[in-house]
Formats: structure tokens, sequence, C-alpha cells
């Protein structure tokens, strides 16, 4: 699988170097964002590499997630972005053999340090996924609140009421559940069940949020539904976002970085991440512009 | 072979569909196969009614010992359930707990062969369980069983005075225990292994430990399940012939007193033990017995399903 590098010049037309913000200047940390949501922290991966067993599957991967900010991960499938999100909330050391050389550093403390207990790393850095996965056994209020009953366990019943309603709210879910709080959840529909899957995420108020391909098994309102979500979430969190879907990291992303692959069963390498409208405008590599380009492969 | 006119596309004919010969033969074999279960039942339950309609219509006087028909069958309907009360108890935890430990636990090389030795215990005959309960089990647990009678004599339960010979209700339930143990822990195991991958990661994504996510996800996903396997356990364990026969001393009292030398015995045991010895109006009796057996077993079984359903009809699988 080559990369073309045909017609670029013609795109490249187009191309007006859009610089708004000046505060965003990425790979480095923004100090003005930590300052004004000081609960959300940001994430420095540390020359990573992450195995399944022997098998070197993303190499060498430097990079700092802004606090506050929406970073896309794109890149074609296989190419190491879903493992390295995994491997951000150590959810990638589940899989039999799977484990990460090198440093993640959560505000500057490294979650895979021997002292470190995932558990607590979890707690910390949360995760949704591609498949919406409510709880089937549980309601729409249990499982927005089933992160509160592991940590916190001995919470008064209005102050979890208080937080699964801000929580559901966030999501923008409660004016269509609170009726039916008791009611289980898998009688929501996709998204419904999608958006109780942030609720439930951000009810145990993590600095960082994961989300891995969130929209790909939604329709289209529903995704826009989440988009505008995330977009409001980032004044509460980290987010990092993997997906498929280069509309989506454009519209909803501060920050795109773009894995690429050289050739089936090489590592995935994270070779550019900068602004997300520089990406998909200007973007330094000739890899990144075919991909962004639609002219990959 | 007539492989050339098989591959051969079929015109399609207007009219009637056209049903294929290995469909109709298929769906023909199935049918039967259904029908001979019902008619098997039907057949076992007839026969057990009108072998039994004798003994129950009979007077008073002519039943064996001059007694009740009730009065002799509800000793061993008690001890039939008792024992399997206790089997339940002690199988049904620990065979959750074996069945975790395989399927969620263990490191695969470990869990391959436990798994494959609980399902050995299956295998071993009755007989066998039979023997090494009353040659093994019996007086191991004599020293334990005495203890019980001294220092928790008040519960009913361990009232002792302590079976010297450890010929007790107790041993013959943990026997039985045993011998369902594999049953309940495959099927409890086959299904916390299909637990949905993404509901374990989201909950371990919620910072949950290993054993809440066990407790938040897999067991209420497998608990129809265990629900299911403990039932088929119990049917065996109700059911169950050879090793209670051999392990009960039987007196035919009704007593919660697990520990003594006198117990009731289970229906299955006392058939096989009077069966051979009968004849005329005693088979007659030995049968209703036999027929009341089979009744609790049905019934435990529409209790299993009745509950499994509405479970499936509650939370969605």
């Amino acid at each position: 699988m080559n990369l073309t590098n045909t017609k670029k010049e013609i795109e490249m037309a187009d191309v007006e170097a859009g610089s708004s913000d000046a505060i965003l200047e990425p790979p480095k940390p923004s100090a003005e964002a930590r300052q004004v949501h000081a609960q959300a922290k940001r994430i420095d991966a540390e020359k990573l590499n992450i195995y399944y067993g022997d098998f070197l599957a993303v190499r060498d991967v430097t990079v700092s997630i802004q606090p506050n900010k929406v970073t896309a991960l794109i890149g074609s499938s296989g190419c190491g972005k879903s493992t390295f999100l995994r491997s951000l909330n150590r959810m990638h050391e589940l899989i039999d053999g799977a484990h990460v050389e090198g440093k993640v550093l959560l505000d500057g403390t490294d979650i895979y340090a021997p002292s470190m207990d995932p558990v607590l790393v979890r707690q910390q850095i949360g995760m949704v996924f591609q498949q919406p996965n409510p709880f089937p056994t549980m309601s729409i209020y249990e499982n927005t609140a089933a992160g509160l009953r592991l940590n916190r366990k001995k919470m008064k019943k209005v102050e979890m009421d208080t937080i699964v309603e801000k929580s559901l709210r966030g999501a923008h879910l409660w004016e269509e559940v609170k009726d039916r709080l008791n009611k289980p959840a898998s009688g929501l529909s996709g998204g419904q069940q999608q958006r109780l899957c942030i609720a439930r995420a951000t009810a145990i108020e993590p600095e960082v949020l994961l989300m891995d391909e969130p929209c790909s098994a939604l329709d289209p309102i529903a995704t826009l539904a989440i988009e505008d979500l995330i977009n409001e979430l980032k004044k509460r969190f980290t987010i990092v976002i993997v997906t498929h879907n280069m509309q989506q990291a454009a519209r909803a992303s501060d920050y795109t970085g773009f894995f690429n692959i050289e050739k089936s069963g090489d590592p995935g390498v994270l070779i550019e991440i900068d602004d997300t409208e520089k990406i998909f405008s200007n973007p330094s590599l000739k890899e990144t512009e075919d991909y962004v380009s639609g002219r990959f492969g | 072979m007539n492989a050339g006119t098989l591959s051969t596309p079929e015109e399609p004919k207007a009219g009637k569909a056209h049903t294929r010969f290995g469909d109709r033969a298929f769906s023909g074999l199935a049918t039967a196969a259904g029908l001979t279960i019902l008619v098997v039942l039907a057949g076992v339950a007839i026969f057990l009614l009108s072998e039994a309609w004798p003994a129950i219509t009979a007077p008073v006087a002519d039943l064996p010992n001059g007694e009740n028909l009730v009065k002799y069958i509800w000793p061993l309907v008690f001890g039939t359930l008792i024992s399997s009360a206790i089997a339940i108890v002690i199988a049904v935890p620990m065979a959750v707990a074996v069945a975790l430990f395989t399927s969620h636990l263990a490191p695969k090389a470990i869990s391959m062969s436990v798994s494959y030795l609980v399902d050995l215990l299956a295998a071993i005959p009755s007989i066998i369980y039979g023997i090494w309960g009353i040659a093994v089990l019996g007086p191991a647990s004599v020293p334990v069983t005495q203890w019980l009678a001294d220092n928790l004599g008040f519960i009913p339960l361990f009232e002792g005075p302590a079976s010297t010979t450890g010929r007790t209700m107790l041993v013959a339930g943990m026997v039985l225990a045993l011998m369902i143990l594999p049953i309940v822990s495959a099927v409890a195991r086959e299904v916390f292994q299909q637990t949905p991958k993404g509901l374990q990661e989201s909950a371990l994504a919620l910072g949950a430990t290993r054993w809440e996510m066990i407790r938040m996800v897999v067991l209420p996903f497998g608990r129809s399940a265990v629900v299911a396997g403990s039932m088929l356990g119990l049917g065996r364990a109700l059911g169950e012939t050879m090793a209670v026969t051999i392990i009960l001393s039987v007196s035919g009292i009704v007593t919660f007193n697990l520990i003594s030398s006198e117990n009731p015995s289970t229906i299955a045991a006392n058939i096989a033990l009077q069966f051979p010895e009968s004849s005329g109006l005693d088979v007659n009796v030995l049968i209703a017995t036999g027929l009341v057996l089979f009744a609790i077993t049905l019934a435990v079984n529409m209790v299993a399903r009745a509950i499994i359903s509405r479970r499936e009809a509650s939370g969605e699988r």
C-alpha cells in the first residue's frame, strides 16, 4: 500500500493557513487552558512502545495531549490508534501478553509506575467504547451510578441523585429519560445508550475521557448529538477520540494526530500531530496529506 | 454419483413454492424426535400412575406394616429433599467459584486443566462416589461432626449424638454435592465465558477491580445459567441412588439432625434397597414413591424454567 503523491499541488492551492488561535500551539502544554479548568489533566506519552506479546503494534509515540482540548486520532484500520488509546488508561494490558514500554504521564505522574494501581488510573481516565454498552441488567439510574457505587460506596441517596442528574444533563440525556430512570437501559435507542455510557463515564469525574470510535455504531443525527456533547465536555475533561470519520475529526477536535503504518505487519507510528485545521488544510507530511484528502492507498 | 444433476440450477416453478427433499426430511426427523420425547414422558407418567394406583387405593391394613401411605412416603420425601438441599447449598457456591476461577481468574493454561479435571468428576460412576463416601469421607467426618455436636449442638441441624461411623445425612449430602458440582460449574462456566467483552471492559474502565467487575457484569449475565445449572444438578441429586444407598444408615425417621446415625432414607435409595425383595402390593407402594419423585423433579424443573424466563423477560438476556 503505497501512498500516492500525485496531484498534491492542486489540493495545496486551496489551502489558507488559517491560524486563528494564538494559544493553540501543540504539542506544547497550554498553561492558560490548565488554569481555567484546573480539574482536567494533560497526558504525555514518552517513547511509548506497545506490544501484543512479541509483536510491536505501536512504535515510539511521544506526544503531549492538551488538557481541556479534544485530540482526535485518525489513521487507517490496524494502524494502532485504538491500541494507543487503550494504553492511556491501562486497558491494553488486559489482553493476554499485552504490555507497553515507555511512560505515560498524567500531569507528570507515570501511570505505568510499578506502584500505580491500574484501578485508580482508570478512575481518573475514563473510557467510552465503540458499541454503546450500558449494563443490560441495570436501570438507567443504576447505569449512571455504577461507577459511583464502585468508587465512593458510602454516598447518600440525595447526593447520588444529584450526581446522576448532573451527569445525565451533562450528556444531554436528562430530558429524554427523567421519567423512566428506573427502566432498563436496554430500552433506549443506540444514540441514547451511547450518551448514557458517556454519562456513566463522566459521573465519576475523571480527568480525561478516552473515546474509541464512539459514533461508528450510530446514525448521523445521533452522531451530531454526540459531537455537540464532546464540544461541551471539553470544558470539564481532556478528551481523546479515535475516529474513522475524518469529517468528525475536523468538526469536533482541536488537535488531530495521524497514525500511519508502512506496510502490514509493521508497527503503527504517530507521524504527525498538529492543529486540526492545519492537519486538514496544510499538513507537514505527504502521507498525512494523502490520507486526509482521500488519496490513500 | 449424480453430482451433475444436483449442481444444475433448477428452474423456478410458478405457483407453489418448491420445498427440497432435504428440508422436508430434516424437519420430519426433528419433529419425530421431539414427539418421541413427549411420548416417552407421557408413557412414564402413565406407567407410574397406573402401577401406583393399587397402592393409593388399597385399604391401610393391606399396606406394608399396616401404615398409611402418606406416612410411609413422607420420611422418604423428607430425606430426598434434605439430602438434595445440602448438596445444593454446598455445591452451588463452590461451582460458581470454580466457574469464575476458570473463566476469569486463572491463567489460560491452568484454567484449561482445571476445567478438564472438574469435567472429569462427572465421569466418575456414582457407585465409586458411594464407596469413597463410606470408606474415606465418612470416617474423616467423624471428628468434625463430633465437634459440631459438642459445640454447636444447640442448632437442631447438629443436635447429635454424632454418628461414629460417619454414615450420616451430612456426608451423603456432601457426596451428592461433589457429584453435581461438575454439571453446575460447567453450565455456569460456559455462560460466564460468553459475558460480552464490551461490558467487562466498561466496568473495568469505570475503575472496577476484577472482583467488582465480576459482580457487576459477569454474575448478573450468568445468573440464569447458574439457576439452570443448579436445577440440573438438583435433578440429579434428587434422583441419585447408589451413592446414597451405600452411605446412609437408614432408620426411617424424620429429623433435621444431619449428623446422627438415624436418618431418613431417600426415595431412590429406598426403591433400590426394597425392590428386589418386594412383591404384590409392596411393589405398587414403591412405584407410588417413584411417582412422587417424578412429580418433585418435574416441579423443580418447571420452577427453574419459570425463574429463567422471568429473568430473561425483565433483564433482556
